[in-house]
C-alpha cells in the first residue's frame, strides 16, 4: 500500500492533530490548567480555519483507489464549515467554562471535533462504504453532546429521540445502499452512475427513495423533520447551533454531491420530483409551525427546517451555478443563525430566559444584542441590503438557471410567497424586541468578551457578504 | 484640449455642493456663502477660458477656416445596455455649448454674490448655497451634455434643483404649494420627453447628439417613413421631445408652474426660472435643429405654440400687480420669442436666410439672461427695501434707490428694445427671421414686441414715478406693532455690483458679433441689421413707452376708467385667464374623482382583501396541522417511515 496518499488528507489530518492535541491537554494537564482548554480548542480550530486557505491545501487529489477525492470546491466547503466551527467555539467559551459544565467541557471539545471529521469524510467520499463511516462518525457523537445537560430531563428525552430517529434512518439508508448495491453490484459513486439504468424500475425508485430518506433526516427534510423541534429545543444551546447549521450544511452539500453525481444523469427525473415535493413541503411546513412557535430555539427549528428547504432549490437545478449557490447559502446561514443562537445564548447564559415574550422590550434595556437579533432575523427572512436577500437570489437564480421548465418558476413561486410568509414570523421577534412593551424586561447586563467576538463576527459577516461581490464570485470560479 | 478644466468645471460645483451640504451647518454663515462664491468664481474663469478657447484659440480642433467644429472633449461608457445602445457621459463643445458655458456661471456668479447681501441672515444660509450649487452643476452638466440621455439625467437634476430651492422657505404654505406644482409640472411635460427619447433611440439605435446631428438625411432613413395617426413618427418623437422643453421653458399650455415659482428667493427667479434653466427647453430644440428641420409639421408646431405663448403672456402681464410675476410672464413671453425663433428658422429642410432664425433665437437667448436677470435682482432689491412684491407698495422709488433705479431703467429700455441696449439687436435679429418666414408672424410679434415695452415701461413707472406712499407713517405704523421698519434706502453693496455689472453688460453685448459665434452649421452669419423692420419696431416701441408714460408716469385715474370701462378682460387677464382654476378642475374632477379614487377602491379590497385572505388561510392551516408535531418518538418514525415509501411508490408508478 501506498501510504504517501495519506498527505492527499491534509484538512482531514489537520483536525485529527487538533482533536489528540485537545484530547492530550484534557487527559494530562493539571486541573488548574484545564480552564484554559476551550480557549485552547478554539484557538487550534482557528488556525485549521486559516491554513485552510493555504494555495497548498486546495489542490486536487484522490486517494484509496477512488474512495475520497480533493478538490478546491471541497476545500471552500470545509472552509466553510471550519469558520461555522469556529464561531460555535468562540461562542460556547464562556458556557463550556461553566459551573456544571466545566466538568465535562473536553468531552464537548472532543466530541465536536470529532463529528467535524465525520463531515470532511462525507463531502469527500466517492464511495457509499467511506460516506457510511462519515455520516455514523458525524451523527453517534452528537447523541451525546445532545444529551449534554444530563441533569436536564428535556436534555435526555432529546437525545433519546435523536438517538432513536438516527438510528432509524441509518437503517433506512443502508437498506436503500443495499438495494443500490444488489442492483450495481458497486459502491462507488461512478460506477454506480455507469451501472444504473432505468431498466431497474420500481427496486432503484425505493432505493432511490430510502436514500432520500436518509438524507432527509440530516438535513431535516418533511417528513423526515419531527426530531428537529425537540432536539433543537432540549439540548444544549451551543449543540443546537452546532447541529442547525455545520451539521446541515455538511449533509446537504454531500447531498448535492450524491444526487449529481450518482442519480445525476439516469434518475434525474425521478430524483428531481422528488425533491420537488420535500422542497415544497419542508417550506411550508417549517413556515407554518414556525409561526407559531414562543419558545425560542423552538421556533429556529421550524426556521431553518424551512431554511433547508431554501438550500435545496439550489441542488434541483442541477447545474455548476447551484453549487456556488448552494455554498454561499450555507456560508450565509452560517452567520445569520450563528447571530441568533449567540444571542439567545447569550441571554440564557445570563437569565435562562428562553421565551419569545421574554424578549419584550429588549431594544430598551439591550439595545445591541437586539439590534444583533434583528439583522439576523432580517437576514435570515432575506431582506435587502443584508447577506441572506443575495443568498436567497442565487438560489432562485440558479433554480431557474438556463430551465424553460414551468414546475420549477411553479416552486421558485411557492418559495417567495412562502419567503412572505416567513417574515411575519420573523418580523414577530423584532415586534417583540422593539415594539412590545413588557413590565419585567431582561435586565441590562453585560456578555462575555468571547460572546460578544463571536456576535461582532456574525454581525460582519451578514452586514458584509452580500454587499461584497468578491465571495460568491470566488466561489463561481472554484465552481467552475 | 486637455480634459482637466472641463472635468473641473463639473466637479467644483458639485463639490460645493456637498462640502455645504453635509458639513455646511457646522459653518458660519460668512464662510459658507464666500466658499461658495468662490467656487463659482473659478468654475466662471475656467468656464470663459474653455468656451474663449473654443472661439478664438484658432485651433484645428475647434474651427475648419470659417466653419465652427462640434468638439468631443471626452465621451466615456457609463452603462452598456446592448451593442449599440449604451449611455455615455461627456463634455461636448460647440457654439450653443460655449454660448451656455459664458451664461450660466456669469448670471450664477452674479446672484452668488448678490445673496451674500439678499439673503443675509435667513435660516438655512448654507443650504441655500448647497443647492445654487446643485444647481449650476446640473445646469452646466446639462448643457454639456454628448448624449440625450446624459441631458434627460441633468434635465430632471436641474429640476430637482429647482424644486428644492422654489421651496427653500418650506414654512411658508404657498412656496410649499409652489415647488410641488412645479415639479409635478415639468415631471409631467418630461413624461412626454422621455417617449420622444425612446422612440428617437428605437429607431435610431443610438442617443449620442453628434451622429445624429451631423447625418440628419440618415436619421431620416432609419425611420423609414413610418406613421402614426396622420403624422410621421419621426414628428411624433420630435413633439414630444419638445414637451419636455415646453414643460421647463413654461410654454403653454404647461406654463402654469412660473408664475408661482415666484415665491423661491428672489436671487433664485433670477438664475433658474429667468436666465438659465428656462432656456433649457430652447437649447434642447436648438441642440436636435437639425433633426427638426427634417419635419416642417414639428417646427410648425413650435412656432405656434410660441407665437400664442408670447401673445398670452404679454396680455396676462399688463394687469398684474405683482412686480415679480410680471417679469415671470414677461420671461415666458420672451422664450416664446425664442422658440418662434427657431420654428421660423427653416422650411422644407432649408435654413431660412442662413438659419438666421436660430441665430436671432441664440443670440436673443444670450441677451435675454442678461437682461432679465437684471431685472429680477433689481426687483429684489426693491423688495428688499419696501417689504413687499406689490407696486402698489412702492412709487417714487427713484429718489430713494438711485442705483437700482438706473439699472433697472437699462433693463427695461433693453427688453424693449431700444436703440443701442442689447435687447434691440436679438429682437431685430428676431422679428426679420419671422418677417423672412411669413408675414404673419412678423406681424405677430411685432405686437407682441410693443406690448412688451407697454407692460415694462408701466410697471417701471409705477415703481419709480406715480405717487410716493406715505412711507414715514408706514414706518411708524409698523415699528408700533414692535417690527423693525426704515425708510426705503438703497441695498448693501454686494447686491448692488451685480445690479451695476449686468446694466453694463446690458447695454453693451448687442454689439457682440454674434453671427461669427453662433450659428446653426458652424458657418460665420455677416449680421445686418435690416432698417425697415428695425425702424418699424423702434416706432412701436416709442409709442407703447409713451403710452405707458401718458398712462403712469404721474397719479390719475385713467388707468382705473381704463380697467373699469373693460372689467371683464381686465379680471381675466388679472387671473391669468383662468388657466388655473381649469387645471384644478381638471385633477379634481376627473383625475381625483376619475381615475385615482377607483384604483384606491381596488388598492383597498382587492389587494388588502387578497392579502388578509392569505394571512387567514396560512393561519388555519397552521393550526390544522398542530397534530402531527405529536411529541411521541414512535409517530415520528411511522410518519418517517410513511414519507420514505410514498415517494418510493409514487415515483416508481408515476414517474418512471
Amino acid at each position: 500500500m501506498d501510504y504517501s496518499q495519506f498527505l492527499a488528507l491534509k484538512q482531514e489530518i489537520g483536525l485529527l492533530i487538533i482533536f489528540l492535541l485537545v484530547f492530550l491537554y484534557d487527559t494530562f494537564a493539571p486541573r488548574k490548567s484545564q480552564g484554559a482548554l476551550p480557549v485552547i480548542a478554539t484557538l487550534l480550530m482557528g488556525v485549521l480555519t486559516l491554513w485552510g486557505f493555504c494555495p497548498t491545501v486546495k489542490a486536487d487529489a484522490v486517494a484509496f483507489a477512488g474512495m475520497y477525492v480533493t478538490s478546491p470546491v471541497m476545500v471552500a466547503i470545509k472552509n466553510i464549515l471550519n469558520v461555522g466551527v469556529v464561531i460555535v467555539l468562540i461562542q460556547s467559551i464562556k458556557w463550556a467554562n461553566s459551573e456544571f459544565v466545566a466538568v465535562r467541557r473536553g468531552e464537548f471539545y472532543e466530541l465536536i471535533l470529532l463529528t467535524l471529521l465525520g463531515m470532511y469524510f462525507m463531502i469527500s467520499s466517492r464511495h457509499f462504504l467511506m460516506f457510511i463511516i462519515g455520516l455514523e462518525t458525524a451523527s453517534l457523537p452528537l447523541c451525546a453532546l445532545v444529551a449534554f445537560n444530563k441533569n436536564h430531563y428535556e436534555s435526555h428525552e432529546a437525545a433519546i429521540k435523536y438517538v432513536l430517529t438516527a438510528v432509524f434512518s441509518s437503517a433506512v439508508l443502508l437498506m436503500g445502499l443495499s438495494f443500490v448495491y444488489g442492483l450495481c453490484g458497486t459502491l462507488y459513486y461512478e460506477g454506480i452512475a455507469l451501472m444504473c439504468g432505468s431498466q431497474f424500475g420500481v427496486m432503484m425508485a425505493v432505493a432511490l427513495a430510502f436514500v432520500m430518506a436518509g438524507f432527509g433526516f440530516k438535513i431535516s427534510l418533511v417528513p423526515f423533520h419531527l426530531w428537529t423541534a425537540d432536539v433543537y429545543q432540549g439540548a444544549p444551546t451551543s449543540v443546537t447551533s452546532y447541529l442547525s447549521v455545520i451539521s446541515k450544511g455538511s449533509a446537504a452539500f454531500a447531498f448535492l454531491v450524491v444526487l449529481t453525481q450518482v442519480f445525476g444523469t439516469l434518475y434525474s427525473a425521478a430524483w428531481e420530483w422528488m425533491l420537488y415535493a420535500l422542497i415544497i413541503l419542508t417550506i411550508t411546513v417549517g413556515n407554518l409551525f414556525a409561526m407559531r412557535q414562543v419558545n425560542m430555539k423552538r421556533f429556529l427549528a421550524f426556521s431553518s427546517i424551512s431554511q433547508a428547504g431554501y438550500i435545496m432549490l439550489a441542488v434541483i437545478g442541477d447545474n455548476p451555478m447551484g453549487v456556488s449557490a448552494l455554498m454561499f447559502y450555507v456560508l450565509v446561514y452560517v452567520f445569520s443563525n450563528l447571530a441568533a443562537f449567540g444571542v439567545i445564548g447569550a441571554i440564557e447564559n445570563a437569565t435562562g430566559k428562553l421565551l419569545m415574550t421574554d424578549y419584550n422590550g429588549l431594544y430598551k434595556t439591550n439595545p445591541r444584542l437586539a439590534f444583533t437579533m434583528m439583522l439576523a432575523m432580517f437576514s435570515l427572512a432575506g431582506i435587502p441590503p443584508f447577506a441572506g436577500f443575495f443568498s436567497k437570489f442565487f438560489v432562485f437564480t440558479s433554480t431557474l438557471n438556463g430551465t424553460s421548465s414551468a414546475a420549477l418558476y411553479v416552486l421558485v413561486l411557492i418559495a417567495l410567497i412562502n419567503t412572505i410568509i416567513s417574515l411575519y414570523y420573523y418580523l414577530l421577534v423584532v415586534k417583540a424586541m422593539f415594539i412590545n412593551d413588557s413590565e419585567t424586561p431582561i435586565a441590562t447586563f453585560r456578555s462575555a468578551c468571547s460572546e460578544r467576538l463571536g456576535m461582532w463576527i456574525c454581525v460582519a459577516g451578514i452586514m458584509g457578504l452580500g454587499i461584497i461581490s468578491y465571495f460568491y464570485d470566488y466561489l463561481l470560479t472554484v465552481v467552475i | 484640449m486637455d480634459i482637466t478644466i472641463p472635468v473641473l468645471i463639473l466637479a467644483i460645483p458639485l463639490f460645493m455642493f456637498l462640502l455645504l451640504g453635509l458639513v455646511g451647518v457646522k459653518m458660519s454663515h460668512k464662510l459658507a456663502g464666500t466658499l461658495g462664491t468662490l467656487g463659482m468664481g473659478t468654475v466662471l474663469v475656467l468656464s470663459y477660458f474653455t468656451a474663449f478657447t473654443y472661439w478664438f484659440s484658432g485651433s484645428p480642433e475647434f474651427i475648419d477656416g470659417t466653419n465652427r467644429l462640434q468638439y468631443t472633449v471626452f465621451n466615456m461608457e457609463w452603462l452598456r445596455f446592448t451593442d449599440f445602445l449604451s449611455i455615455r457621459l461627456g463634455f461636448l463643445l460647440d457654439p450653443i455649448s460655449a454660448l451656455m458655458l459664458v451664461v450660466i456661471p456669469t448670471i450664477s456668479f452674479m446672484v452668488h454674490v448678490y445673496s451674500l447681501g439678499y439673503m443675509k441672515g435667513e435660516k438655512g444660509f448654507q443650504r441655500y448655497y448647497a443647492f445654487l450649487s446643485l444647481f449650476s452643476f446640473s445646469m452646466l452638466g446639462l448643457v454639456v451634455a454628448t448624449n440625450i440621455f446624459q441631458m434627460y439625467i441633468f434635465w430632471e437634476l436641474v429640476g430637482a434643483s429647482s424644486f428644492l430651492l422654489i421651496g427653500f422657505f418650506y414654512t411658508l404654505p404657498s412656496a410649499v404649494s409652489a415647488c410641488k406644482k412645479a415639479f409635478i409640472v415639468t415631471r409631467f411635460a418630461d413624461l412626454g420627453f422621455l417617449i420622444g427619447i425612446l422612440i428617437l433611440s428605437f429607431y435610431t439605435k443610438q442617443l449620442d447628439f453628434l451622429p445624429m446631428t451631423q447625418n440628419p438625411a440618415e436619421v431620416l432613413q432609419q425611420f423609414g417613413g413610418a406613421t402614426f395617426m396622420g403624422a410621421s413618427v419621426l414628428t411624433w418623437a420630435l413633439v414630444l421631445i419638445f414637451t419636455g422643453g415646453m414643460g421647463k421653458s413654461a410654454m403653454l399650455p404647461l406654463h402654469i408652474w412660473l408664475p408661482d415659482a415666484m415665491e423661491g428667493p428672489t436671487p433664485v427667479s433670477a438664475l433658474i426660472h429667468a436666465a438659465t434653466m428656462v432656456v433649457a427647453g430652447v437649447y434642447l430644440v436648438a441642440r436636435l435643429f437639425p433633426l427638426y428641420m427634417l419635419e416642417d409639421a414639428a417646427l410648425t408646431f413650435i412656432t405656434v405654440v410660441g407665437a400664442v405663448t408670447a401673445f398670452y403672456a404679454a396680455c396676462v402681464a399688463c394687469a398684474q400687480i405683482d412686480i415679480k410675476r410680471i417679469l415671470a410672464f414677461s420671461t415666458i413671453s420672451q422664450i416664446a420669442f425664442m422658440m418662434v425663433s427657431l420654428g421660423v428658422a427653416a422650411r422644407n429642410g432649408e435654413a431660412i436666410h442662413e438659419g438666421l432664425g436660430y441665430m436671432a433665437g441664440m443670440f436673443h437667448l444670450f441677451t435675454h439672461a442678461m437682461f432679465k436677470a437684471l431685472l429680477f435682482l433689481g426687483a429684489g432689491s426693491l423688495i428688499h427695501a419696501v417689504h413687499s412684491n406689490n407696486y402698489t407698495a412702492m412709487g417714487g422709488l427713484r429718489k430713494y434707490m438711485p442705483i437700482t433705479h438706473i439699472t433697472f431703467l437699462f433693463g427695461c429700455l433693453a427688453i424693449a428694445g431700444i436703440w443701442p441696449w442689447a435687447g434691440f439687436f436679438s429682437k431685430d435679429e428676431i422679428l426679420s427671421a419671422c418677417y423672412a418666414n411669413s408675414t404673419l408672424w412678423g406681424v405677430w410679434m411685432t405686437v407682441v414686441a410693443g406690448m412688451t415695452s407697454f407692460y415694462m415701461f408701466r410697471m417701471y413707472f409705477l415703481i419709480f414715478w406715480w405717487d410716493e406712499p406715505d412711507y414715514a407713517a408706514r414706518v411708524k405704523e409698523q415699528e408700533a406693532h414692535g417690527h423693525h421698519a426704515s425708510m426705503p434706502h438703497e441695498s448693501p453693496i454686494t447686491m448692488t455690483l451685480p445690479l451695476i455689472f449686468l446694466a453694463i453688460v446690458s447695454f453693451c453685448c448687442g454689439w457682440i458679433p454674434f453671427g461669427q459665434l453662433v450659428t446653426f452649421d458652424g458657418h460665420e452669419y455677416h449680421i445686418h441689421i435690416d432698417w425697415g423692420v428695425a425702424s418699424v419696431s423702434l416706432i412701436v416701441a416709442a409709442v407703447a413707452i409713451a403710452f405707458a408714460a401718458f398712462l403712469y408716469l404721474k397719479k390719475n385715474d385713467k388707468p382705473a376708467r381704463m380697467a373699469d370701462s373693460c372689467r371683464w378682460l381686465w379680471t381675466a387677464a388679472n387671473r391669468r385667464f383662468y388657466w388655473d382654476e381649469i387645471y384644478l378642475w381638471i385633477t379634481h374632477n376627473i383625475i381625483f374623482d376619475g381615475i385615482c379614487k377607483p384604483i384606491a377602491w381596488f388598492d383597498r379590497h382587492i389587494i388588502d382583501g387578497t392579502m388578509n385572505g392569505l394571512a387567514y388561510v396560512t393561519n388555519r392551516a397552521s393550526v390544522a396541522i398542530k397534530g402531527f408535531q405529536s411529541g411521541k418518538v414512535q409517530m415520528y418514525i411511522w410518519w418517517y417511515l410513511i414519507g420514505a415509501l410514498l415517494l418510493g411508490i409514487i415515483t416508481a408508478v408515476c414517474v418512471l
